[in-house]
C-alpha cells in the first residue's frame, strides 16, 4: 500500500498525470477516490475488497480532462480497459495503468499489449453467488425460467443504473434515450422493463467482461449481470474469443465467419 | 389522539381483520435477502427483522408508472377516458417506519403547490397508513437531524410502538385510524402506562437543519459540488428510492389511433433532465446536478414549501453504487 | 375454409426484399397454395432486421414469426446476412435464457428462384404454431403497463 502511494504521490509531484483514480475507504467498503495532488493519496487503498470497476470513469472527458492521467485497476477494470482500447476509446499516451499483483507487487502498465499479457494469466471464474444462481435457472425449464425473469422484471424501474455503472455503456445519446422512434418504453413494465434488459445484452455481446458492477449498481437487487455473464459464456465458444479478453477478430456482432452456426435455420 | 395497548394476539386478530374487510394491504415482505413493500395476506408472511425496506412507500400515492388519460380516434372524434379516481382501491399500508410515513408531507406540498394534483390526491384519499415505531437503526439512518424521530408520527393514522412483550403501544392518530381500529375495537385495551421512548432506538442528530440552511444560501458558486460528486455515476438511483423525490416524466404509449399519455418517475440526476430542445442544457455537469439535489431538498422545499424534503431514511445512501453518502456530504457542508 | 373455432396463428414474416420477397412473389405466379395467416414485412436485407422488431410482434398479438433472406453467400449486399446470422445465433441465445419461446421464432433462407420452399415454410410453421397454442404467456403481460401500483406477487 505504502509503495502505491508513494509511487501515486511522486506521478502527481512530477506533473506526469494530472489525476489518479484509486479507492479509499467508504462507508461500508471501498469507494472510488479522485487524487489530483499528492496531498489527497494518504488516503488511497487497494485490497480484494475493492471492488468497483473504475473503468466508468475514463471515457468521462469532463472528468479526466485532457492531460495524462492514470488508474489502479483490479483485474476486473483491467478487462474492461482492454475492451475500450479495442473500441478506441482509449490511447496509450493518455492512459497509464497501475495495479497491485498477487505477490503485493506494484505493477505499472503503459501499452495495451502489457496489459494483455498480465490479464491473460488470470482465468474467467463464477464466483460463489453467480454459480449459486445461475445453475438455479439453469436447471429450470423454460417456463419457469420466464416466471423468474417477469417476477424479476416487475421489480426494475428503469433508474438505468445498470448501464450507468457499465464502463462499456459510454454512447453520448443512448438507444433510450432517443424519442424518434422511442425503441425502449421509458417508463417501467414487466415487458419494456425486459425488452431493456434484452437490448442491453445483446449491445454486451463480446463486450462484456462480467465484472458485475451492472448487478451491484441494481437498486432492488436483480441479478442482471448473470443475463450478460450467461450471455458470455455461451457465446465465447460459439464466437471464437476467450472471455475477458478483446477478440482479436474483431467485436463479435461486427464480424462474421463463414462457418458459423446454422442447424436452427430451416 | 388516543393511546391504546394492544397485545401480541390482538395484532395478529387486528391484521386478518383488516385483510378480510377487503382492503388491499401492502407490508414488508422478504424475498431472497430484498425487504419490499408486497400484497399480503397473512401477518405471517410479513418481515420484521430489518431496518429498512430498499425502496420507499412513495409508490402507493405515485406509483412508478400511471395512466393520466386514454383516447381513441374515431372518424375525426376523440373518445377521451379520464383518470377514474373511484378505480382506486382502499390501501392500508402495514409496518412502516416513521420517516417513510413522514414522506407524504414533502410529497403532498409537491403535489399541491400550484394546482392540486388528483391522482396524488385520489390515492392519498385512499390510502391509510400503519406505521411501527424504530427500535433500530443503521449507519445511514438521520431522520432525527431534519426533524423527524424515530417515533415520529406524521404521516401516520395508527403508530404501534412494540413492546417486550409482544404486543404495543397503538397511538390513534386520525379519523383514518380510528375507523381501522372501529374494524375490531375489542383488541384495543386501556392504555398499560407504557413509556414510548422507552422502546425507541436513541439516534442523536447529526447536523443542525438551519445551519445547513443558512450555509447553502451562500454556497452555490463553492467548489464543494465538484469535490463531492466526482464519483457519482449519475445512475438516478437514489431518486428512485426516496420517498420524497417526485420528479417525472410525460410520456405518450401510441398504437395506431389509440392512446395513452404516461406519467412515470424521473430523475434530477440524469443528464438529459434538463437538456432543452435548442440542445443548450443549463445542468450539463454532474457537479451542478448534485447541487441542485441538495439544494432542492435542504434549501429550496423549505424555503418555499415550508418542508424539508428528507426524512432522513438513507436509502440514497444504501442504493447508491458508489456510495454519495448524503448524510457525509450534508455534515461536511455544515461544518465547512 | 378453416374451421372457425380452430386456433388460427398470427405470424409475422420479415424478408428480406432481394431473395425471400421475389420468392414468395414466386409462389404467387406459380398459383401454389399455402396458408394465409402470415403478414409479410419487407426488409432491403435480414442485416437491418432489428432484433426487438421480433419482441414487438409477440407483444402487438403474433403467435409466431418467421424471418428469411439470402442463402450465405448470396446477399445482394455482400454480407448483411451473415451479420444477420450472427445476431440471431445470440439473440436466441439471450431470448432461451430470458424464458421467451424460441420455438415460435422460425430463422430460413429462401432464394428469389425457391416459390415451393416458401409455400412449405409457411405451411410448416403455421402448422407448428397451431400446435404450439397463442403465445398467451406472452400477450398476458404486453399492454406495457403494470397493473397495480406495487409489485404484485410474481
Amino acid at each position: 500500500m505504502k509503495k502505491l502511494r508513494d509511487r501515486v504521490a511522486a506521478l502527481l509531484d512530477e506533473g506526469a498525470v494530472s489525476l489518479v483514480i484509486g479507492y479509499e475507504e467508504g462507508t461500508k467498503r471501498p469507494r472510488p477516490l479522485f487524487c489530483r495532488n499528492s496531498e489527497s493519496t494518504g488516503k488511497l487503498i487497494f485490497d480484494s475488497r475493492c471492488f468497483h470497476n473504475l473503468a466508468v470513469y475514463v471515457t468521462k472527458k469532463e472528468l479526466v480532462g485532457k492531460e495524462r492521467f492514470a488508474v489502479t485497476a483490479p483485474i476486473s477494470t483491467l478487462r474492461s480497459i482492454l475492451q475500450l482500447y479495442v473500441e478506441n476509446q482509449l490511447s496509450e499516451e493518455k492512459l497509464l495503468v497501475l495495479t497491485v499483483d498477487l505477490n503485493g507487487e506494484l505493477r505499472e502498465f503503459v501499452t495495451f499489449e502489457e496489459i494483455l499479457a498480465y490479464v491473460a494469466q488470470f482465468e474467467m471464474k463464477r464466483g460463489e453467488r453467480e454459480q449459486e444462481i445461475l445453475s438455479k435457472i439453469e436447471g429450470m425449464t423454460r417456463e419457469e425460467r420466464w416466471k423468474f425473469w417477469m417476477g424479476e422484471m416487475s421489480h426494475c424501474f428503469k433508474c438505468y443504473a445498470c448501464r450507468s455503472a457499465c464502463p462499456l455503456c459510454y454512447c453520448t445519446k443512448c438507444v433510450v434515450e432517443v424519442n424518434r422512434p422511442q425503441w425502449i418504453n421509458p417508463w417501467p413494465s414487466p415487458i419494456s422493463n425486459m425488452e431493456w434488459h434484452v437490448n442491453r445484452a445483446m449491445h454486451m455481446v463480446g463486450r462484456c467482461t462480467a465484472c458485475g458492477a451492472c448487478g451491484d449498481a441494481c437498486p432492488v437487487g436483480i441479478p442482471i449481470d448473470l443475463i450478460t455473464r450467461k450471455m458470455m459464456e455461451d457465446l465465447a465458444p460459439e464466437f471464437g474469443f476467450v472471455p475477458g479478453q478483446p477478440a482479436k477478430q474483431g467485436n463479435a456482432l461486427s464480424s462474421w465467419k463463414l462457418d458459423d452456426r446454422e442447424q436452427f435455420i430451416r | 389522539m388516543e393511546t391504546k395497548y394492544i397485545s401480541r394476539d390482538g395484532i395478529t386478530q387486528w391484521f386478518e381483520v383488516i385483510v378480510t374487510s377487503g382492503k388491499r394491504v401492502y407490508a414488508p415482505v422478504n424475498s431472497h435477502g430484498q425487504v419490499d413493500f408486497k400484497l399480503v395476506k397473512s401477518l405471517s408472511e410479513v418481515a420484521d427483522d430489518y431496518i429498512q425496506t430498499t425502496q420507499s412507500i412513495k409508490a402507493s400515492v405515485y406509483p412508478k408508472a400511471e395512466v393520466l388519460f386514454s383516447y381513441e380516434k374515431e372518424h375525426g372524434k376523440v373518445n377521451l377516458t379520464d383518470f377514474d379516481p373511484d378505480t382506486i382501491p382502499e390501501t392500508v399500508l402495514w409496518r412502516v417506519h416513521p420517516c417513510d410515513a413522514a414522506g407524504f408531507r414533502p410529497l403532498s406540498a409537491i403535489f399541491n403547490w400550484d394546482s392540486a394534483d388528483k391522482l396524488h390526491n385520489a390515492h392519498l384519499i385512499k390510502t391509510s397508513v400503519v406505521s411501527f415505531s424504530c427500535a433500530n437503526a443503521d449507519e445511514s439512518c438521520f431522520c432525527t437531524s431534519v426533524n423527524g424521530s424515530p417515533g415520529n408520527t406524521s404521516g401516520s393514522d395508527v403508530q404501534l410502538t412494540v413492546l417486550p412483550d409482544g404486543g404495543a403501544i397503538a397511538e390513534i392518530l386520525t379519523p383514518k385510524g380510528e375507523a381501522l381500529v372501529a374494524l375490531l375495537p375489542s383488541v384495543f385495551e386501556t392504555d398499560r402506562g407504557d413509556k414510548k421512548e422507552q422502546y425507541l432506538v436513541d439516534l442523536p442528530a447529526r447536523f443542525s437543519l438551519e445551519e445547513v440552511n443558512a450555509k447553502l444560501n451562500k454556497a452555490f458558486n463553492s467548489t464543494v459540488w465538484k469535490e463531492q460528486s466526482e464519483r457519482c455515476i449519475g445512475c438516478g438511483a437514489c431518486a428512485f428510492v426516496c420517498p420524497t423525490c417526485a420528479c417525472f416524466d410525460i410520456q405518450e404509449d401510441v398504437h395506431g389511433s389509440k392512446g395513452r399519455r404516461i406519467r412515470c418517475w424521473d430523475a434530477c440526476g440524469f443528464s438529459l433532465f434538463t437538456l432543452h430542445t435548442s440542445g443548450h442544457n443549463p445542468r450539463e455537469h454532474q457537479s451542478q446536478r448534485w447541487r441542485q439535489r441538495i439544494l432542492h431538498k435542504f434549501s429550496y422545499m423549505p424555503d418555499r414549501l415550508s418542508v424539508v424534503g428528507c426524512t432522513g431514511c438513507g436509502r440514497c445512501s444504501r442504493a447508491c453504487p458508489v456510495d454519495m453518502n448524503l448524510l457525509e456530504h450534508i455534515t461536511s457542508i455544515a461544518k465547512q | 375454409m378453416s374451421n372457425s373455432t380452430e386456433f388460427e396463428p398470427k405470424i409475422i414474416a420479415f424478408v428480406c426484399n432481394w431473395c425471400t420477397y421475389a420468392g414468395a412473389d414466386l409462389t404467387g405466379t406459380s398459383r401454389l397454395k399455402y396458408a394465409t395467416n402470415v403478414k409479410i414485412v419487407r426488409f432491403p436485407c435480414t442485416g437491418r432486421i432489428d432484433f426487438l422488431l421480433l419482441l414487438k410482434s409477440f407483444a402487438q398479438g403474433a403467435d409466431g414469426v418467421i424471418v428469411s433472406g439470402c442463402h450465405p453467400n448470396d446477399c445482394h449486399y455482400t454480407s448483411g446476412n451473415f451479420h444477420a446470422r450472427r445476431r440471431w445465433i445470440a439473440f436466441r441465445t439471450v431470448l432461451d435464457l430470458m424464458g421467451v419461446d424460441i420455438r415460435r421464432i422460425q430463422y430460413s433462407w429462401v432464394s428469389a428462384a425457391e416459390g415451393s420452399k416458401w409455400a412449405d415454410l409457411v405451411n410448416n410453421t403455421v402448422a407448428d404454431i397451431r400446435a404450439l397454442g397463442p403465445y398467451a404467456e406472452y400477450q398476458k403481460v404486453a399492454d406495457y403497463l403494470e397493473k397495480e401500483g406495487f409489485d404484485e406477487e410474481a
